[in-house]
């Protein structure tokens, strides 16, 4: 099936690193079969074997391991790996040498600089730990599934709201007192020598009073490259949150944040070359707008490829995502036109459609029947007073939503548009190069014909690792917009180094340069992005979202557990992104994980590990199982008698037994079951 | 009998129900209530109970849409008129001048600087980019580029408040502040999109803004998404800037206090001409407003040092509270940045959405944004050299033409040439004929190998529908000697004169 080459992310690397690699640590997944008991898993675990003994890399053990227990870290060639990854072993923490390739070189050692080369390269990019790591994202057929909703025990609902309670009274009680003894705090809040307050009390008080006691848990300075790792940089605050200072240190964490799907942020590489070529032959910027003496023939080489690589004629590119979508809009619709958008659509969507002066009508998210409602009355009823029919109606969605990991139901919107005739614009900011099997979007992902979107956008900023937007049309559509779009006429052309590492990715992608290279990446994320979700699922934790989607969002309810969820991660050096109101619903405060292909799934391991000791402590797993994750059925049977297990298994209870799996199980587990329906 | 029977049923009937009342616990007070607080007066009493229950009514009536105009339809009928509903085609048909635009569109092979080799092959002096100081050929500032790149990749991978926040961006931020002369600086990934994102974070619905009639269409935008009230006045007219604000201030005088702005450009993107800082510093101050600048053409460009229209015009940076710039310019990296106060800086981290929802500058961009601000502290004799080549230029058209006449303050190196009104009305040059014009000048330019450009507009959906006179633009660059401008500043003026001159 899937050609592998030797192994094309490392260029020079001694050719041994594979097979080694898959014999020690990738049993785990392989062996399953013949593991038999609880019992006989244990002996495993603690068995003298050296080979076994990291097999399964359970948390308390790689705990212990961190612990600078000797007897279950160290893999007999240890004496180079140890500085393979950067992350630095000061702390106890999950991190356990064996996470990367165990060093193979046993007959030459490599030379400390070349330890420290790999060791750079692994931390932007980490070598796959075995040829089963990879999966195609791909929708299997069938009507597209609409992601289930677990919810908590109300129990958890209800302290929640309870707990933004006693959050909003203290903030009151504080305010209160504060306003009166310690006025100076409040005085840029109140009108000022006959100014209006800049912002005012009240749109103030979240920001005050609830954000200001997590400000530490965002933008959290980082530096170097944002690949497999993040290199955070320390601070510490003495006016709680208000201010940071910076305590001089840098800690290097697994890097679970960032929209560096494929893996493309990396310093060096095919990518990283190119751009330094173009550096050295084009300067840093062309220093003008698009419209004016700001075309250079690698704007054109890169639109083309854009185009080429959605299934589009022609193609515009941007130097700003957000930007791209608060030019194109406007100039699609105006006066008497219709945009229906999704509820949770973008940011930068609403800001878009705001300019552009058309109404602006919502349906509740990928919810076909809530559309085609909107789209009946609109239709029939026309604009508003003068029912004068609607010049165009635009259905504005997205690919893959950020905060939910829900991809669009892009079949349902299809036939929707058959039927109602509506324009259809896609944002792909997070879905392009993330899903489909070629790494090509929604479109692709559900075999769907890009004629059938009539405009398809999407971002630069995460799967290429480079930064921009583009809009993908018809020949014509491109040609005018090209004269009407503001974006165009006013905003900065991008830059030649940007645009090359989107050439260059894009390159990789369709195999024209490194071949095999592309789809290592669109295979390993996708198998990344089933591995954890299903892992989580398994460990009891509630995911949104669809199964092949690299952002997995694990809900944490309360708002207080963001904190301490995201400070528990950094304690194991895991960087994980929190996200609570406004960005979400008020109850559903959520962790947020991107997968990267440029994950092992020893990195994952890690994750699920961290994972499962966080929720044992922070009540976290309250899965009631309908979302899948369910229990291991007995031994020994084959996928279609484990199918029929599992529908049984649900027609007998009448429900879903909560599924509390034992991170070991899930890991050895995980691999061959990551590829099956996440049941 | 049958009568009495029944009389009698009844009142054992009520009587029980009397008694059945009173035994209710509560019923006592009740009873005293209606007596008392009515006079005994149970007609009123009755009236109370009958408004109660049609409130009962009213609450759990079924719910019917409170949309007005709505009209009842029935399935059937709603399909035909989906059957019949005709959308427009998304995209209409190209205008001529849209058509040309894209067509005549020039082409770059290789890299921009002074000189230019197009994709017709030929080589052009370009004075199209805004390369002022010609920072694009500095082998010094690609080093440090590919330094970054092989430190930090290209793209950060994520917005700034989840982990784009890198090193290399605090230091830019802090390098323009100093810059600057201002408390703090917040820097944006695209300097088109930073001020319509500025103005929104401050300024609501209810909230007043007082703005400049010949703002760039970035900040019409930015006005335009705030939804606050907006009074214009006339380009650059401070007496008008005066009655606008003593009005605003009087109408307002009894109402609650709200935020107010005068949101302005430090050069204006469409005329290139600077406005009167100190008097609108000093109007600010007495109407109590607090002003924007969008300094996106004047930041590295006026002032001995290039620090904008406030060294320029000599005013205290801090009186201005929010300046607005590009880094996408002269100082030939990417992005857009606002300074001001820390507190004006918090706030749009949290609240300006093409900072929160959008992601972070690549960092070869915040780097080399800090280089070039660092190069032109230390280098402000090319300041001096950008003007005497502005001087050159102005030499051999604005005097000498007899078509055109620059609308530039005279330190701009970015040259906006209108024709003359007297030509146009004699004329009667509609807006698109000057434009077509306009652009045959151009092309005529280019084909003796000058690349100017043509001034963009975007015809406004809102009011006021503000027209851009037509006009050229001509971008001047340290890059070009003295002899070069001189040359080129004669093949536009006889591009122009040639263009203008033919037929009508
Ligand atoms: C759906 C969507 N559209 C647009 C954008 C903006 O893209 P950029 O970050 O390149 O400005 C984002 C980024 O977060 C996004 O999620």
């Amino acid at each position: 099936m899937p050609r592998r080459p030797a192994n094309p992310f490392i260029s020079n690397s001694p050719p041994s690193n594979l097979p080694s690699f898959s014999s020690s640590s990738e049993k785990g997944g392989l062996l399953t079969r013949a593991s038999t008991s609880k019992a006989n898993r244990l002996t495993q675990l603690f068995s003298t074997s050296p080979k076994s003994k990291t097999e399964i890399p359970s948390a308390h053990a790689a705990l212990l391991a961190a612990g600078g227990n000797p007897q279950t870290t160290v893999p007999p060639i240890s004496s180079a790996s140890l500085s393979l990854p950067t992350i630095s072993l000061s702390t106890a923490t999950a991190d356990n040498p064996n996470m990367d390739e165990p060093p193979t070189t046993l007959f030459r050692p490599p030379s400390p600089g070349e330890t420290r080369r790999l060791a750079k390269q692994h931390a932007q990019f980490g070598p796959i730990g075995h040829p089963s790591h990879r999966y195609t994202s791909r929708h299997p057929g069938g009507p597209f599934p609409e992601p289930v909703m677990d919810e908590p025990p109300y129990y958890y609902l209800l302290t929640t709201y309870v707990s933004y309670l006693i959050l909003i009274i203290f903030g009151h009680v504080r305010d209160f007192f504060g306003k009166r003894f310690r006025e100076e705090n409040y005085r840029h809040l109140k009108s000022r020598n006959g100014y209006g307050a800049l912002n005012s009390d009240f749109d103030n008080f979240y920001v005050r009073r609830l954000k200001l006691r997590i400000n530490d848990c965002f933008e959290r300075p980082v530096t170097g490259v944002p690949g497999r790792h993040i290199t955070l940089i320390d601070r510490s605050t003495n006016d709680y949150n208000r201010h940071f200072y910076f305590t001089g240190t840098t800690t290097d964490t697994l890097n679970l944040s960032s929209y560096n799907y494929l893996g493309f942020a990396q310093s060096e590489g095919p990518c990283a070359d190119t751009v330094e070529e173009t550096i050295r032959k084009y300067g840093i910027s062309a220093v003008s707008v698009r419209a004016e003496a700001g075309t250079q023939d690698i704007h054109l080489e890169v639109e083309d490829m854009i185009a080429r690589f959605v299934g589009k004629e022609a193609s515009m590119v941007f130097s700003m995502g957000f930007g791209t979508n608060a030019g194109i809009l406007p100039a699609l619709v105006g006066k008497g036109c219709l945009i229906i958008s999704d509820e949770l659509n973008h940011a930068s969507i609403r800001f878009g459609a705001r300019l552009s002066g058309a109404a602006i009508g919502m349906f509740k998210h990928n919810d076909m029947k809530s559309l085609e409602e909107k789209l009946r009355e609109a239709i029939s009823q026309g604009q508003p007073r003068t029912h004068r029919p609607w010049k165009k109606i635009l259905v504005v969605v997205e690919g893959l939503y950020s905060m939910e990991g829900s991809m669009c139901n892009l079949p349902g919107i299809i036939t929707l548009k058959r039927k109602y005739k509506f324009h259809l614009f896609v944002d792909e900011a997070h879905s392009i190069g993330a899903i489909g099997p070629r790494g090509r979007g929604v479109c692709d992902y559900f075999g769907v014909d890009t004629s059938e979107v009539d405009i398809l956008m999407g971002t630069l900023t995460k799967s290429f690792g480079a930064n921009g937007g583009y809009v993908a049309a018809d020949r014509k559509m491109i040609d005018k917009l090209r004269a009407t779009n503001a974006a165009v006429l006013f905003g900065e052309t991008p830059t030649p180094p940007i645009l090359v590492q989107i050439l260059t990715a894009l390159r990789i992608m369709t195999g024209e340069i490194s071949p095999g290279q592309g789809e290592e990446r669109l295979q390993r994320l996708a198998f990344n992005s089933r591995y954890l979700r299903l892992g989580l699922k398994r460990l009891g934790f509630i995911v949104y979202g669809h199964d092949d989607s690299p952002i997995v969002p694990l809900l944490l309810f309360h708002p207080a557990k963001m904190p301490a969820f995201s400070h528990e991660m950094l304690k194991r050096k895991i960087s994980i992104v929190v996200v609570g109101y406004p960005a979400t619903p008020l109850v559903s405060s959520r962790a947020r994980f991107c997968v990267s292909a440029a994950h092992t799934k020893d990195d994952l391991d890690r994750v699920l590990s961290a994972c499962d000791e966080i929720g044992n402590v922070l009540q976290l797993k309250f899965s009631t199982g309908i979302a899948g994750g369910a229990l291991p059925p007995p031994e020994g049977m084959t996928p279609e008698m484990e199918s029929e297990w599992h529908r049984q298994q649900r027609s007998v209870n009448g429900q879903t037994t909560p599924p509390r799996w034992r991170l070991e199980d899930v890991v050895r587990r995980g691999v061959q079951d990551a590829k099956k329906p996440l049941v | 009998m049958d009568l009495s029977e029944a009389q009698h049923i009844i009142t054992v009937f009520l009587q029980e129900l009397a008694n059945q009342f009173h035994r209710l616990p509560g019923s006592a007070i009740f009873l005293r209530y209606v007596k008392s607080s009515y006079q005994n007066d149970p007609v009123r009493s009755a009236v109370e109970l009958f408004l109660f229950l049609f409130a009962v009514r009213y609450l759990l009536a079924p719910k019917y849409s409170t949309k007005p105009g709505l009209v009842k339809l029935s399935e059937e009928e709603i399909d035909d008129l989906v059957e019949e509903w005709t959308p427009e085609p998304l995209v209409g048909a190209s205008t001529a001048l849209g058509e040309i635009e894209v067509e005549k569109r020039a082409v770059i092979v290789g890299p921009t600087g002074p000189k230019v080799k197009l994709s017709n092959g030929r080589t052009v002096t370009n004075l199209g980019s805004y390369n002022y100081y010609n920072f694009t050929s500095n082998e010094f500032l690609k080093d440090k580029a590919i330094q970054t790149l092989r430190t930090y990749g290209v793209g950060p991978c994520g917005p700034r408040g989840f982990y784009g926040t890198q090193d290399v961006h605090m230091k830019t931020e802090a390098d323009v502040a100093a810059f600057l002369g201002t408390a703090a600086c917040i820097i944006y990934a695209q300097a088109f999109s930073t001020i319509s994102s500025v103005i929104p974070a401050f300024s609501k619905r209810g909230d007043i803004i007082v703005a400049d009639k010949g703002v760039n269409y970035a900040i019409r935008k930015g006005i335009q998404i705030s939804r606050s009230m907006v009074r214009w006045y006339e380009h650059n007219d401070m007496d008008d800037l005066e009655r606008v604000l003593a009005k605003v201030t009087k109408e307002l005088a009894r109402k609650p206090l709200t935020r107010r702005f005068i949101i302005t450009e430090g050069l204006f993107d469409s005329y290139g001409d600077v406005v009167d800082l100190p008097k609108i510093v000093e109007l600010r101050l007495k109407y109590k407003f607090r002003l924007i600048l969008d300094e996106t053409w004047s930041f590295g460009v006026l002032g001995r040092t290039g620090r904008g229209v406030t060294e320029h015009q000599n005013v205290d940076p801090a009186v201005v509270d929010m300046i607005v710039g590009s880094l996408a310019g002269p100082f030939i990296a990417g992005g857009g940045f606002c300074s001001g106060s820390e507190e004006i800086v918090h706030h749009q981290r949290i609240s300006a959405s093409a900072y929160t929802f959008s992601a972070a500058l690549p960092a070869m961009l915040a780097t080399t944004a800090s280089e070039t601000l660092n190069l032109l502290q230390t280098n402000s004799d090319i300041v001096s050299q950008l003007r005497e080549n502005i001087k050159v230029m102005w030499g051999q058209l604005d005097p000498r033409s007899d078509w055109i006449y620059s609308t530039s303050s005279p330190e701009n190196p970015m040259m906006i040439l209108v024709i003359k009104p007297e030509v146009v009305s004699s004329k009667r040059l509609s807006f698109e004929d000057q434009q077509s014009l306009l652009q045959d000048a151009v092309d005529e330019a280019l084909a003796n190998g000058v690349l100017i450009t043509r001034l963009k507009s975007l015809p406004d959906e809102v009011e006021p529908r503000h027209v851009v006179p037509p006009a050229l633009k001509v971008c001047l660059t340290t890059g070009l000697t003295r002899r070069e401008v001189e040359k080129a500043g004669t093949i536009i003026r006889h591009a122009i004169t040639k263009a203008m001159s033919k037929k009508r």
